[in-house]
């Protein structure tokens, strides 16, 4: 029973910090960021590089590789999405197909002496290597760290977005775009911004979670799809949502996980969207603004 | 008709007039003489002609390229019908694909029948299906429509490892073949070329009339006492069953089915080359998946490399050219255009 609540919350807490970086784009300029699973498994491929290739300092490969993910971030809005704003089909269309690139790309052999990431070869060292024992359960310290960064993030975005310049400006956008801008905020800068703050959020999740298994490209279409569900279920662009879909997601999967087995994960996952948008399809809080949008 | 298009230099400007032919051919007068009458109906019998040319003058590995150019052109057809014309923009269209390809394989694995008794009926059946399961989301709109329709056909794929159903990661192989290569091209080639104009004329009745204000206006179409639900389930239909159909086929094209028709690939390279060719024209779409699967064909050796390049090419179009080929060439096909001092 106490298994069930302590890796409960460690799942729960592993969906909040991927589909974080999601809704936070989307929270402040309404883009749907559909790189982000690619930019998750980026970061996660570009540290391995750094540390086995380049054999640089474990904080310093991620401090790098986070860094490439934001700008990353940036020039997906600079290049392709600051044209397409306003059409929710070419957004999609043109971050999914960014996205694609970076993760096709990483899987391509023999251009430049590249060998491609294929295969379950690629693992990232744990923060801590060791286990321990809560409420006589015994966990590996890596999750903890999870569940103490993911604490921490939250709090760290919700000081960001009360207490300083930018994080009040992000907030203004989200709340009333034109009002904002008439405040002298400048609207496509705000967009740039929460784009790249989102892709290092992405990358900062694979950091803490990829050490759990192998980093694979294959990933990167899953990080999406839990994304999009948590945000589906919790109500697009609220972060209160967010976090309480991705508890009721973690919860649920680890309940179905221990009474059916593992692999009925994903049928749970079907059942649960399908579920919610039957009943409440602005998702469990989605505000009336987003309900205008949707039925 | 008269467009007037800003150009990039500050004096000068791009007028554009209707070409004398086109305008004479708008009316009773275009049926007058030979050189009207051929500026009429050329587009639409290049069109024809050259799809039912093509098979015979490709060798025989190209002419299996050319059948699965068809259902990617079947494909997009389909996308396009949705996106632009129903306003759903659905990035799941590879679950049309499985359902077709799964039913039409099952029932002639498991009861023998032919494929041509399998691939009408899996048309139907995945229709059907693929709109039953649709049928909760489609009270979403826009965004949240392409997102939970992205994840169905993954999710799906999830499912059918998970229970180890229809095969599970191994697939149905030894599946009835079709006749012979004649008729694998012809049929998709044909059947390709009836959707097409089926939707052209579709769009413009009264129902498509119907879809048109349900994209562009729901909360109208609903104050007409129009059920907006009832309307996207039977465009998700028609949609549906041009997919199934392309699944069914594929699945005894290869004698062989597997996850792999779920794949990202049926819904990717279809949205591709509905980009490219040009949005909202029905024909533009079938155009470029008719340009972009042989082109993926030829870089095949290059492994991932053909993914990147077609999204470059998507990016490209939707960045630089969101009109599209078909747009384009319609513009110039029936206008001209010229600088103007200003």
């Amino acid at each position: 029973m106490l298994e069930i609540i302590v890796y409960g919350v460690v799942n729960s807490v592993i969906f909040a910090l991927i589909a974080l970086g999601f809704t936070l784009v989307y929270g402040v300029s309404r883009l749907p960021n559909f790189a982000h699973g690619a930019i998750y498994v980026m970061v996660g491929f570009l540290t391995w590089s750094f540390i086995n290739d380049l054999h640089l300092w474990y904080p310093l490969a991620i401090f790098l590789s986070l860094a490439i993910a934001a700008i990353l971030g940036a020039l997906i809005y600079r290049l392709v999405l600051i044209r397409l704003r306003g059409m929710p089909t070419s957004e999609i269309i043109g971050s999914f197909a960014f996205g694609l690139i970076i993760l096709e790309g990483l899987r391509l052999q023999g251009i430049g002496g590249f060998k491609g990431f294929i295969g379950p070869f690629y693992v990232l060292p744990s923060f801590i290597d060791a286990k321990t024992n809560i409420l006589g359960v015994i966990i590996d310290a890596q999750r903890l760290v999870i569940v103490g960064a993911g604490i921490l993030l939250v709090a760290a975005l919700w000081l960001y977005t009360k207490h300083t310049k930018v994080g009040l400006a992000l907030k203004a956008i989200a709340q009333d775009e034109q009002a904002a801008m008439m405040l002298g905020v400048d609207s496509d800068r705000m967009a740039m911004i929460s784009l790249a703050i989102g892709s290092a959020l992405a990358g900062l999740a694979a950091l803490l979670i990829l050490p759990l298994g192998n980093v694979t490209a294959e990933n990167g279409y899953r990080v999406l799809v839990y994304a999009l569900a948590v945000c589906i279920i919790g109500g697009l662009g609220s972060w209160a949502g967010a976090i309480t879909a991705s508890f009721a997601l973690g919860f649920a999967m680890i309940l179905s996980n221990f009474f059916f087995g593992a692999l009925w994960e994903s049928v749970v996952l079907v059942g649960t969207i399908i579920l919610i948008l039957i009943f409440k399809p602005s998702g469990l809080l989605g505000k009336q603004k987003e309900l205008e949008e949707r039925t | 008709m008269i467009t007037i298009t800003e150009s990039v230099q500050k004096e000068r400007r791009k007028e554009r007039l209707d070409r004398g032919i086109k305008v004479r051919c708008e009316s009773i007068y275009g049926l007058t003489t030979w050189r009207e009458i051929c500026y009429l109906i050329l587009p639409g019998t290049a069109l024809i002609g050259g799809v039912l040319l093509l098979p015979l003058l490709v060798d025989s590995y190209w002419q299996r390229v050319l059948c699965v150019a068809g259902v990617y052109a079947l494909l997009a057809l389909s996308f396009d019908f949705l996106a632009q014309y129903v306003g759903l923009v659905c990035l799941g269209c590879a679950f049309f694909v499985g359902a077709g390809g799964y039913v039409a394989g099952i029932l002639n694995d498991s009861l023998g029948w032919s494929p041509f008794v399998t691939i009408p009926i899996a048309a139907v059946t995945g229709a059907v299906i693929s709109t039953l399961i649709f049928l909760p989301c489609l009270r979403l709109r826009g965004v949240y429509f392409a997102i939970v329709s992205f994840m169905i056909p993954m999710l799906t794929v999830n499912i059918i490892i998970a229970l180890n159903i229809f095969g599970g990661t191994e697939g149905i192989s030894a599946l009835a073949n079709l006749p012979n290569v004649w008729f694998d091209q012809y049929i998709v080639l044909g059947i390709m070329l009836a959707f097409l104009f089926a939707m052209r004329r579709l769009v413009v009745e009264d129902v498509g009339l119907v879809f048109r204000a349900v994209k562009d206006n729901d909360q109208a179409v609903r104050a007409s006492g129009i059920n907006i639900t009832l309307y996207k389930a039977k465009a998700v239909f028609i949609a549906a069953l041009i997919g199934s159909f392309t699944g069914a086929y594929l699945s005894h094209l290869y004698g062989w089915l597997g996850i792999s028709l779920f794949a990202m690939d049926f819904s990717i390279l279809p949205i591709a080359a509905t980009v490219m060719g040009g949005p909202g024209t029905l024909v533009g779409p079938v155009l470029g998946a008719l340009i972009l699967t042989p082109l993926s064909e030829a870089l095949r050796g290059f492994g991932q490399l053909r993914v990147v390049i077609y999204c470059l090419i998507l990016i490209g179009f939707i960045v630089y050219k969101p009109e599209g080929l078909m747009n384009y060439l319609t513009r110039k096909y029936q206008q001209f255009e010229h600088w103007k001092e200003v």
